[in-house]
């Protein structure tokens, strides 16, 4: 068996007193991520608030599914809205909740933030500021473990967002807002099934793949969309962005060029 | 096509020491490693760096090049440019022996406290009998060289030396689902002992593992991520729980 000395002598770090030595620009990938993320946090804030998220057959993706009986006629979910009179705040603070809680906690943002607001570490080999650190062991970081229950609820969004591109598909004549809506349809399904805990549910918990075929050819699926997981994070934030102002600007009537 | 680098080179023992300046002589083709030899043969004698294959396949030349740890068999000198200079320290998190040589005892220690292979009662070596997808998933992490490189970038060792008692580190979380996703493994409570004993919920999955990992092993991805979802299943899901209960599903 090896032996290992706990000799006093040896116990000590090579004494390096900088925070980091690396001479590269380690601080520009957090501080894009840093200005990424923020963007979208107003964005959403602003969105939120905006009243102008349905010009027909568009809806906006943040105010989607839109379940008070403020929402417009063609606006609500199926024509269904349980939430009465009484509610009179912005629709979309109804779901905000579902895919906000989703992305927060994602296991790629959750790299993404920790690296660019929290700085544990900003950069590989770069020490982190912090005195202390306990990770995801107690609360409230803990509570992150409760992901994929905000994955079973992102597929409803997902649902609920490629519903909306169809009924535009199915609107004629189709304009541009349909191909962004459809876009983005496409790739927050991506994303939302590229996700670790989805990954784990279809076989990855399993430790026979091959008794299970079927589940071992959904995980060899989502595995693939998962390699990509950081690029579709990106690329779904952004064109929920970009729909979601598009079909604004188009109901405030900034937008309003033939087949908008 | 030689031309002369300058490096600053890490020289001390037990801690105490400082970047020594050195102008040598570089050579097309080289790589860190064997400038750290040349400084060994012509300035530098007793200048200690731990190194065996110069092949990037034993893992003993792990040191820190310009910040990132790196194998110094493996880095190219071209990847800098002639006018640069190049700064090569030890590990980090470990304690140092001597200049370039660090005590990695650590992870020797971290290594025997997770339970080894347990086949099935009954079961004897030669009658194992599994296919190849049930395989490949640890054969990714069987391809770990122990350089302890990921162990040593990882924050949470790295800039808290007092997590070591409670922290085994990326190159045992993949130890740990290695042998939890082993269809012939029945040890008991791995993913409890994983998530208690050996830290798992310290990792925030910030990945600079599977950043410095020479072999490309997808450590966060494949090893770590799914370990912390088993251990969900294991500790924070009611819904696994009572499915566990209802179907008496054990592994």
């Amino acid at each position: 068996m090896t032996q290992t000395t706990p000799d006093p002598v040896r116990r000590q770090r090579a004494q390096v007193k900088v925070r980091t030595l690396r001479t590269d620009r380690w601080w520009l990938a957090p501080l894009l991520t840093f200005l990424g993320l923020s963007s979208f946090l107003v964005y959403g804030v602003w969105a939120i608030l905006d009243t102008s998220y349905f010009v027909d057959p568009y809806i906006a993706p943040f105010s989607s599914p839109c379940l008070a009986t403020s929402c417009p006629e063609g606006a609500r979910f199926l024509g269904w809205a349980p939430f009465g009179d009484w509610y009179t705040l912005p629709p979309g603070l109804l779901i905000l909740g579902l895919p906000g809680g989703f992305r927060l906690t994602c296991y790629y943002y959750r790299k993404s933030y920790y690296r660019s607001f929290w700085l544990s570490p900003a950069a590989c080999a770069v020490q982190e500021p912090h005195g202390k650190y306990t990770g995801e062991t107690r609360f409230p970081l803990i509570v992150q473990n409760v992901h994929r229950y905000f994955f079973y609820f992102a597929i409803l969004i997902g649902g609920v967002l490629t519903y909306d591109a169809i009924l535009a598909l199915i609107h004629k004549p189709i304009g541009l807002g349909t191909w962004i809506l459809v876009l983005n349809a496409v790739l927050i399904l991506g994303y939302t099934f590229g996700c670790h805990s989805c990954r784990h549910i279809t076989a990855g918990r399993l430790n026979h793949f091959s008794r299970h075929p079927v589940r071992y050819r959904a995980w060899t699926f989502v595995s693939k969309l998962n390699a990509r997981h950081q690029q579709l994070a990106w690329a779904s934030m952004f064109s929920v962005m970009g729909a979601d102002l598009y079909v604004r600007l188009v109901a405030k009537g900034i937008i309003a060029f033939p087949f908008a | 096509m030689s031309y002369k680098a300058k490096f600053k080179v890490w020289r001390g023992e037990g801690g105490e020491g400082k970047l020594e300046d050195f102008t040598i002589e570089v050579n097309e083709g080289e790589v860190v490693l064997d400038i750290i030899h040349r400084l060994q043969a012509t300035q530098a004698p007793d200048l200690a760096v731990r190194w065996n294959c110069k092949a990037g396949k034993c893992g003993s030349c792990s040191m820190e090049i310009n910040g990132k740890p790196r194998l110094g068999c493996m880095t190219r000198m071209s990847t800098f440019s002639e006018d640069e200079t190049i700064t090569v320290t030890p590990m980090r998190t470990f304690p140092v022996i001597k200049d370039l040589v660090t005590d990695v005892s650590y992870n020797y220690e971290k290594a025997r406290e997770v339970p080894s292979f347990t086949p099935p009662e009954g079961v004897r070596p030669g009658e194992y009998r599994m296919q190849q997808v049930d395989v490949q998933r640890g054969q990714e992490f069987r391809k770990c060289i122990e350089c302890f490189m990921c162990n040593n970038v990882c924050h949470v060792i790295r800039d808290h030396e007092e997590n070591k008692p409670a922290f085994s580190g990326p190159r045992f979380f993949i130890r740990i689902a290695e042998l939890d996703m082993h269809p012939y493994d029945v040890a008991p409570d791995r993913k409890e002992t994983a998530q208690g004993e050996h830290g798992l919920g310290y990792c925030n999955i910030t990945k600079c593992c599977t950043e410095v990992c020479p072999e490309h092993i997808k450590i966060t991805d494949n090893a770590i991520i799914p370990m912390k979802e088993r251990v969900v299943d294991t500790k924070y899901d009611p819904l696994v729980w009572l499915g566990n209960k209802i179907f008496k599903r054990s592994k």
